[in-house]
């Protein structure tokens, strides 16, 4: 299931998102209703920060669903009711009865205003307003910067020679033409010709023929070579997870730390992929994505009804009865496509990255935050691992394990600041056992 | 002055074969047979791959090959649903908790990785010691060859419910009847089992328990209880000990479950003082190769030297025969009394009267190194009520048997009676976790599980309690045995419950039981009044009975059990059976030991063969009518007029092909008697092929390797004294002066005084040669195993190793000729000399040289110097030439012939999705192709340091470990970091006794031996 050329994503990617752009250029904005906005908006906000956690507009949540409450309450009830619910039920049999709904009582809201309460009220009647986001809201995977194959140096060499060896075969054309006496008027306007006579002059000159045969020997073996050193390396591999996952809406929209899913990370060689249970400590609250959230994924739009069934896979995994809000115990491991594979025969270890070294997932992994699909953002190549321990300066202050070895390093190589290879970073076996 | 010895590692070597001296000569074990494959014109004119053939072969796999390169596989990467709190993936979590499997017992931890064990080390705390076979144990959990996956009857699957509800019904009919049941089981050594066995007695009162060990110890503890009215094992304080004599007792291997930890701490030179080990022994045992003096006598004679002893210190007249031996058991005589109550005798003679004498003997002189206090409850069987099982069973007095965990069919000398009898049996029912002749031979086979599975507790000792933890999910359809007890007595607790408040009532005095679960042991308060009471026995009626006892024959046989397979109840575990006997370096195998002198009488002997492995020749063995068909070892130091065979073997229900070698000796076992009289021994037809390591590493005539001094020139001899110094450092001719091999070095110095510099220091005084280091080594490092056929020819991939080298004065042909003896009294010198060799044994792993001879040829660099000290092998880099190899002059580095994972053709624990279970996952499994050796643990020494720098502070005073060290309870190895003036090893790198192997090629190992220091003041 690996994904192909990156060039060719990129392409389909560009595609994809150009249809998209068209599609909503198209599309009708739809909602034409006349609402007071302003109570509306007073309404939503102190619905979003009071309320949200315990109800929802269309769903039961640890309380049952709020849309269109008025139908099915009193103003007045209702207002004693959020005011002090716990106090309203010994006056109220209705509000006793009422209280049987949940085992967990609601809080009392003492500081709500009746007119908060009505615009709370308000909202709830009316409902979200549909809106449709912006064309250019459409996310889009992040970019991928390839960097591997040749060092730049070999490129600019080549080039130089190509161009080099063009202006040169000019050149002999055009003595080439001198010679057999011809008119330049002549040679003008027929490229066919002079590409002729081009291959005949080559034909005919054995520097030239060397030239090219050196030429072509050494292209030959740079495009073989280049295409050897790609063996192996997976850079850009996105593989098709079992759930749509995005790292951009939690990552970089909610802004939940890395290191809050990945815990190990810290602790351990493995960075870990987060159990379920992790999942639902959130999840157990957010059962859907926000309107109008959209994400491209494997090439299609996912818009928020599919978004929230990638949440029910959650609950499913979970063992988790939405509906009810209890544990099923019927749990089914997800099973993720390990994005990141070293070889067995190197040792890695997170904590001495994160927790010993302070560096930011990002510098291995990328901007992660804006990725909706994860890929392999780095060559996880040796080279690569050794350019960063040759470069690298290591923070010695604030750990006493350095304090010794620091002073005695700085001493012997007359430097301040002392890199992982000056520590020993760049020995086979620290990496390979 | 030192002892400047020569030494050697086999008879054939000591002989001077020609072949061992090619060997030693040669590279190569043999040449490449190019001639006789090219020659075979026939073969290759009709072999069907013709040259084209085999060219479009080749290029079509390359084409494969690079093809399958291109697409990396998928890999897929599963969390918990529900993440246990206490496991993070990639840090290993440990336990503690207790062995204790009928024949080993011991308290140990365990090192599990995302919730599957993979290695057992001792806990140190609890004062528990490992051996091989109990480091080893943690493979036999993943045995899914031979562990019993689910409950059956008659060989067909039954459900738990279905089983218990006709088992239960079977039961109460034969309550009804008052018929006999029989609950057989091993030593389990566990009070709360013994509770759950009461209360199942209590609920079926026709119900009894026999208790019965495959290797019999009940002589011991028969005689303990009738002089003591303790059924139990005396103990023994060996650490105080001044002179010890054992007659046959293997103390460091499993007499009394071995006591080598204290018999090694009683053996400090440091302190000046060392106890003086006298062993009076036909075989050569782990315990004799070790003692300062080794007395060897046949087994009637040393019993017979044990009543002499008796005589002299006693003062009675006891004895009349006399043995060669009787000299040196005057000088004993003298030496015990000196030692007056630091003086200790043991006996391993099975035999009660023996055990008398030999009690009788420590009261003479007050022995207070006889512990009977806290006395040892790790054998408990009695042989004779075995017996009467099977004779009640046989009359069809028995309606009930259920056998726990063990395997009479197997292991009773009359398996086959007890079989057939089985048939008179009506309900027949095993709880075992493995599979083995007797589960087959019943009709329910109930799985129970292994006891890293499960709840449970110990008492080894009078005062020390462990308790058992499950470390693992159960692996099959198990149930706990005790579980299945309790819920067959009527009870509906849960065993846990169970043993939670028995050792609240019971045990604890009041203590945290968590606290107690946390360390896996709980010492308690023994009665403080101490030493058991004596009654006094009617001595001459016992030494009248002794001698009657003893029927000196022509041929006497000594029964005993290996370091690797003990009792055989790890048959099936393939690094116990690659692992070499101590004494004899031969892997996958048992086989009759025989002196020099009979061989040579007889006929038989261990012809070398040119790929450098050894044959051997059958011999019949017949005792009282049962024989069996032993390959011989001649073995020197056994004495004349005796064999030795190891029981354990020849093992063969349920087990792989490899697995099924050697040869059964419990038929010989008769009476559970280890030694046995009127032995015949007839030459037959065949030639066996053994797996031995011991002539195909010869030390190419560099006889200073070892070094060894006497305890009185240890502590009056100046060591480096240019003469008679017993740690002089090399010296070598350098532009015609003797100079000290230190100052002339081919290599640049390096300053390692920065950071980390690991050394190993061992101790050979301390070394037993007991080899839990060599399995610890397999589990940390994922050895592979190689098969028989493989270490036959030399392949074995074991990182560390111990040498065994036999000394005497006389060594070879050469030095025979030097003393100017004519052919004839060359062979008797030689043969007279090897009767009874000295032995040392010597660890060797590689090196870590600071200036190491493969770093200088490897073409690639794959091998290189860290600057922490360790000789870094990297595996991704080596392309296999094997200069290296030939380059080491430790012969200490392993190539990969084969790809030993995922192979059908090794068979072993790595190709088998259980197996594979136990491999660690910070180490690599090599491929084929590429060179191997000791990393010094690597992987260890880094995680220290990554834990020290995750937690900001300073590596703590011996915080470094490597596997062996770890594993080694006597103390020979201790890791640390020379930089870091605390670590124990620091010291002891410059200690007196150091010395580098080999000192003079100045390869500055990191690899620190201590000279050894025997005691030979006699008296």
């Amino acid at each position: 299931m690996k994904s192909v050329a990156l060039q060719n994503k990129r392409t389909s990617v560009l595609l994809k998102g150009l249809t998209l752009l068209l599609f909503f250029a198209f599309s009708i904005s739809s909602f034409s209703q006349d609402i007071d906005e302003a109570r509306h908006k007073e309404g939503r906000t102190l619905f979003r920060s009071l309320c949200a956690s315990c109800h929802k507009l269309d769903k039961k949540l640890v309380g049952p669903a709020l849309g269109g409450v008025e139908e099915r309450r009193e103003n007045s009830w209702l207002k004693s009711w959020i005011k002090n619910n716990a106090e309203f039920q010994k006056v109220n049999a209705e509000a006793a009865q009422a209280a049987l709904y949940s085992t967990s009582a609601m809080n009392a809201f003492p500081q709500l205003t009746d007119t908060n309460i009505d615009d709370i009220l308000y909202y709830t009647t009316v409902g979200e307003i549909k809106k449709v986001p912006a064309a250019g809201e459409t996310t889009i995977g992040g970019n991928v910067v390839v960097d591997g194959g040749a060092p730049s140096w070999v490129i600019y060499f080549l080039a130089a020679a190509i161009i080099v060896a063009f202006l040169m075969i000019a050149s002999l054309l055009k003595q080439v033409n001198e010679l057999k006496g011809k008119k330049k008027a002549d040679s003008k306007s027929n490229l066919k010709r002079d590409l002729q006579e081009l291959w005949a002059g080559v034909k005919k000159n054995t520097f030239l023929k060397i030239l090219l045969v050196i030429f072509l020997v050494l292209m030959g073996i740079y495009l073989f070579f280049g295409s050897l050193m790609t063996i192996g390396i997976d850079q850009g591999y996105q593989p098709i997870q079992p759930i749509a996952f995005s790292h951009k809406i939690h990552s970089g929209e909610n802004k939940i730390d890395c290191q809050y899913c990945h815990s190990s990370a810290k602790h351990s060689k493995h960075s870990g992929i987060p159990s379920v249970n992790v999942c639902m400590n959130c999840h157990k609250a957010i059962a859907e994505v926000a309107e109008g959230t959209e994400l491209e994924w494997n090439g299609e739009i996912y818009g928020k009804e599919r978004l929230d069934n990638e949440i029910a896979k959650v609950y499913d995994a979970a063992g988790w009865d939405p509906e009810e809000r209890v544990y099923t115990g019927v749990e089914k491991p997800i099973k993720w496509i390990r994005i990141h594979n070293l070889p067995d025969l190197v040792y890695y270890n997170h904590a001495q990255h994160v927790t010993v070294g302070g560096i930011e997932c990002q510098k291995c992994h990328g901007p992660v935050e804006e990725m909706n699909e994860m890929y392999q953002y780095s060559p996880l190549t040796m080279g690569w691992c050794i350019n960063c321990h040759r470069e690298t300066n290591v923070d010695l202050k604030g750990n006493d394990y350095y304090a010794k070895i620091h002073d005695e390093l700085a001493t012997k190589y007359g430097v301040e600041k002392v890199t992982i290879a000056q520590l020993g970073g760049l020995e086979c076996g620290k990496c390979h056992y | 002055m030192a002892l400047n010895k020569k030494y050697w590692k086999s008879v054939e070597e000591l002989k001077g074969s020609s072949v061992v001296e090619t060997l030693t000569k040669n590279e190569f074990v043999s040449d490449i047979p190019t001639e006789d494959f090219l020659g075979d014109k026939e073969t290759l004119e009709t072999s069907s791959t013709t040259r084209r053939d085999f060219l479009k072969y080749v290029g079509f796999t390359t084409a494969a090959a690079s093809l399958a390169a291109c697409e990396g596989p998928v890999v897929k990467s599963i969390p918990y649903v529900v993440k246990p709190n206490d496991i993070m993936p990639g840090i290993a979590d440990w336990y503690a908790t207790s062995v204790a499997d009928g024949f080993d017992f011991a308290n140990v931890l365990i090192k599990t990785r995302e919730g599957r064990p993979i290695q057992i080390m001792p806990n140190k705390e609890a004062g528990g010691t490992t051996s091989a076979r109990v480091q080893a144990v943690v493979l036999s959990l993943y045995d899914e060859q031979l562990r019993l996956k689910e409950p059956t009857k008659k060989g067909a699957a039954i459900s738990w419910v279905d089983a218990d509800k006709e088992i239960l019904e079977k039961l109460n009919s034969l309550k009804e009847a008052n018929t006999q049941v029989v609950l057989l089981s091993g030593t389990m050594a566990s009070p709360s089992t013994s509770k759950v066995v009461e209360d199942f007695i209590a609920a079926y009162p026709n119900a009894k328990h026999v208790i019965y060990d495959a290797i019999s110890e009940d002589a011991a503890v028969d005689a303990f209880e009738a002089v003591y009215g303790r059924r139990a094992l005396p103990n023994y304080s060996l650490q105080n000990a001044e002179t010890i004599v054992s007659f046959g007792a293997d103390f460091l291997g499993d007499f009394h479950g071995g006591f080598e930890k204290a018999y090694v701490a009683g053996r400090k030179p440091e302190t000046g003082k060392m106890s003086y080990h006298v062993q009076v022994e036909s075989n050569m045992s782990l315990t004799g190769a070790n003692a300062d003096k080794r007395l060897i006598a046949k087994p009637s004679d040393v019993v017979f030297s044990l009543l002499n002893l008796y005589q002299e210190l006693s003062g009675k007249s006891v004895s009349l025969q006399a043995t060669p031996i009787d000299a040196e058991i005057k000088k004993l005589a003298k030496a015990l009394r000196k030692a007056g109550s630091k003086g200790v005798v043991m006996t391993g003679i099975n035999d009660k009267n023996a055990q008398l004498i030999a009690l009788e003997i420590n009261t003479l002189l007050g022995s207070e190194i006889l512990d009977t206090s806290n006395t040892l409850n790790i054998r408990q069987g009695s042989f004779e009520k075995v017996q009467e099982v099977v004779s009640d069973m046989k009359a069809g007095k028995v309606g009930g048997i259920l056998t726990i965990n063990t395997d009479p069919s197997y292991t009773l000398p009359n398996a086959a009676e007890f079989t057939e009898a089985l048939s008179k049996v009506d309900l027949k029912v095993a709880l075992s976790v493995e599979n083995n002749e007797t589960v087959n031979a019943m009709e329910y086979a109930l799985p129970t599980t292994h006891f890293l599975e499960s709840w449970g507790d110990t008492q080894f000792t009078e005062s020390g309690y462990g308790l058992v933890q499950p470390t693992i999910q159960p692996l099959f359809k198990t149930r706990q045995l005790q579980d299945v007890l309790l819920k067959w007595s009527g009870s509906t607790e849960d065993y846990y419950d169970y043993l939670k408040s028995f050792w609240t009532t019971n045990i604890l005095d009041g203590s945290s039981w968590n606290k107690a679960l946390h360390n896996g042991f709980y010492t308690k308060n023994i009665n403080a009044s101490g030493n058991l009471k004596s009654t006094s026995i009617a001595i001459s009626t016992v030494v009248s009975a002794l001698k009657e006892s003893i029927k000196t024959s022509a041929m006497e046989l000594n029964l005993y059990t290996k370091t690797g397979l003990g009792d055989g109840k790890q048959a099936n575990n393939p690094w116990l059976q690659e692992f070499p006997d101590p004494i004899t370096r031969t892997s996958w195998d048992n086989y009759l030991t025989m002196s020099m002198a009979d061989a040579r009488e007889l006929g038989f002997s261990n012809p070398v063969k040119d790929n450098g492995a050894i044959n051997g020749d059958y011999a019949k063995v017949s005792v009282n009518g049962v024989s069996a068909v032993v390959p011989v070892m001649v073995q020197p130091g056994q004495a004349k007029g005796s064999v030795g065979l190891a029981l354990g073997f020849g093992k063969t229900f349920g087990l792989k092909e490899e697995m099924k070698v050697g040869v059964n000796a419990y038929p010989l076992y008769s009476g559970g008697q280890n030694i046995q009289y009127n032995v015949t021994i007839d030459k037959v037809a065949g030639t066996h092929k053994f797996a031995c390591t011991q002539v195909q590493k010869t030390i190419a005539g560099r006889h200073d390797i070892l070094k060894v001094v006497s305890l009185k020139d240890y502590n009056t001899v100046a060591p480096k004294d240019h003469k008679n110094g017993w740690n002089k450092p090399a010296y070598v001719s350098y532009d015609h002066k003797e100079v000290e091999a230190k100052t002339i070095d081919l290599w640049e110095e390096h300053n390692r005084d920065m950071g980390h510099h690991f050394n190993l220091s061992i101790d050979l005084t301390s070394c037993t040669g007991c080899g839990a280091c060599v399995v610890a080594c397999h589990a940390e490092n994922n050895v592979p195993v190689v098969g028989k056929d493989e270490v036959r020819v030399g392949r074995d991939m074991h990182w560390l190793r111990i040498d065994r080298y036999y000394s005497s004065e006389v060594e070879t042909r050469e030095d025979a000729k030097e003393l100017g003896l004519s052919t004839a009294a060359t062979y008797q010198a030689l043969e007279t000399e090897a009767e009874n060799p000295e032995v040392t044994f010597q660890p060797m792993m590689c090196q870590h040289c600071n200036h190491a001879p493969c770093e200088t040829v490897c073409p690639v660099a794959a091998t290189t110097h860290g600057r922490q000290g360790q000789n870094q092998m990297t595996y991704n880099r080596c392309v296999g030439t094997r200069y290296c190899a030939n380059n080491c002059p430790y012969r200490v580095r392993r190539f990969n012939w084969f790809k030993y994972a995922d192979n059908n053709e090794f068979d072993f624990n790595m190709n088998n999705e259980y197996g594979k279970m136990v491999l660690n996952p910070d180490v690599v499994v090599r491929a084929r192709g590429v060179m191997e050796k000791c990393s010094m643990c690597i992987q260890k020494t880094q995680a220290t340091i990554l834990t020290a720098k995750k937690e900001g502070r300073p590596v703590n005073t011996d915080e470094f470990e490597t596997a062996c060290s770890a594993a080694c309870t006597a103390g020979a190895m201790v890791f640390g970091d020379v930089n870091n003036k605390e670590d124990e090893v620091t010291a002891l790198a410059e200690d007196k006794r150091a010395y580098h192997v080999l000192d003079y090629l100045q390869t500055k190992p990191n690899v620190v031996y201590q000279v050894k220091v025997v005691n030979t003041n006699e008296a």
